[in-house]
């Protein structure tokens, strides 16, 4: 098989989920865009370890364990990831981050009755 | 590049106008993952996003069947379709996201997204194009990607991280717990099924 086919797959689904990541307002659909760039990489590994393995004799599967690794390690982040999402939802009454601006600096106004962005303008 | 070379020597030259059944086969389910994940980003529609992911990483895990991975095929078929998906419904319902369209689902920015991942799109497809135009995966002979030849490797040279992925995974299991309690003491975990999945 041409290398350049999961190669160019990879880029295509990396940039998919980029696209996802910065035009979705809903914190979960900005999860599940993050997933789908994860998995183009993962695709990436395999591709990879699976030429490398015949070509440069690798018998080390780096690419295979590291693909393992990563898929375990998106579990716990989304696991994480929705459970912050929870609570944001549960302590403002939403879940969409275009709202969460309470860290924000610059001109535009804070969003109305933040304690914590009073609190951070007093520390800072 | 003698690594390039050797390959295409020792795989006869093929060319780009006889792509084996194999290609075809990663040519087409390739398109419907792409596709797939299309849709993801783009619906209205928060649930049928979460439905159409299930469609994109099923079409991957096939990809990696069709890389001669099996093992990995199968943890993606059991951790991403069967837990990662169902997690992200669950915080659906639990934020009680609408059924319907929702006009909202994307933000002001959509066109410098947009723009962004177009031009990181291209960027990135020329680059890995006329970096591999003359390598060639050898999928002949002994798999791979076998549960043998993973488990070996696994077990053999990365048994370190493996055990400290195990500890991260704890370390992520009660985070999530402590993440979702309430605040006061008194309720219990406020989100049953949230651990259970994992």
């Amino acid at each position: 098989m041409h290398l350049a086919y999961p190669a160019v797959l990879s880029a295509l689904l990396f940039c998919t989920g980029l696209y996802g990541v910065l035009a979705r307002r809903n914190a979960i659909l900005v999860l599940m865009s993050v997933e789908l760039m994860l998995n183009a990489v993962n695709l990436n590994l395999v591709a990879f370890d699976v030429w490398l393995s015949r070509a440069a004799r690798d018998t080390l599967h780096s690419g295979q364990a590291l693909t393992l690794f990563t898929i375990a390690i998106a579990a716990a982040e989304i696991g994480i990831g929705l459970a912050i999402v929870l609570a944001v939802y549960r302590n403002r009454g939403t879940s969409d981050i275009d709202k969460l601006r309470d860290t924000a600096e610059g001109p535009e106004t804070e969003g109305p009755g933040t304690p914590a962005a009073e609190k951070a303008e007093a520390t800072a | 590049m003698t690594l390039a070379a050797a390959t295409v020597t020792a795989s006869g030259t093929p060319g780009f106008l006889s792509p084996t059944g194999v290609e075809i086969a990663f040519l087409l389910v390739g398109l419907v993952t792409l596709g797939a994940a299309l849709i993801t980003v783009t619906t209205r529609q928060l649930v049928h996003a979460a439905l159409w992911l299930v469609v994109a990483l099923g079409g991957l895990a096939v990809e990696y069947l069709l890389l001669t991975a099996e093992f990995i095929a199968w943890v993606q078929v059991l951790i991403y379709v069967g837990s990662v998906v169902v997690l992200l419904l669950f915080g659906l319902m639990l934020t009680r996201a609408p059924i319907g369209r929702s006009p909202d689902a994307d933000s002001g920015n959509r066109w410098a997204a947009l723009t962004v991942a177009v031009a990181a799109a291209v960027a990135l497809v020329w680059v890995v194009v006329d970096a591999f135009r003359t390598t060639w995966i050898d999928l002949g002979g002994p798999a791979a990607g076998t549960t043998e030849v993973t488990g070996a490797s696994l077990f053999r040279h990365w048994v370190l991280p493996f055990e400290a992925l195990s500890v991260l995974l704890l370390a992520a299991l009660v985070g999530a717990i402590v993440l979702s309690r309430k605040a006061k003491a008194d309720a219990g975990p406020a989100v049953p099924g949230k651990e259970g999945v994992r």
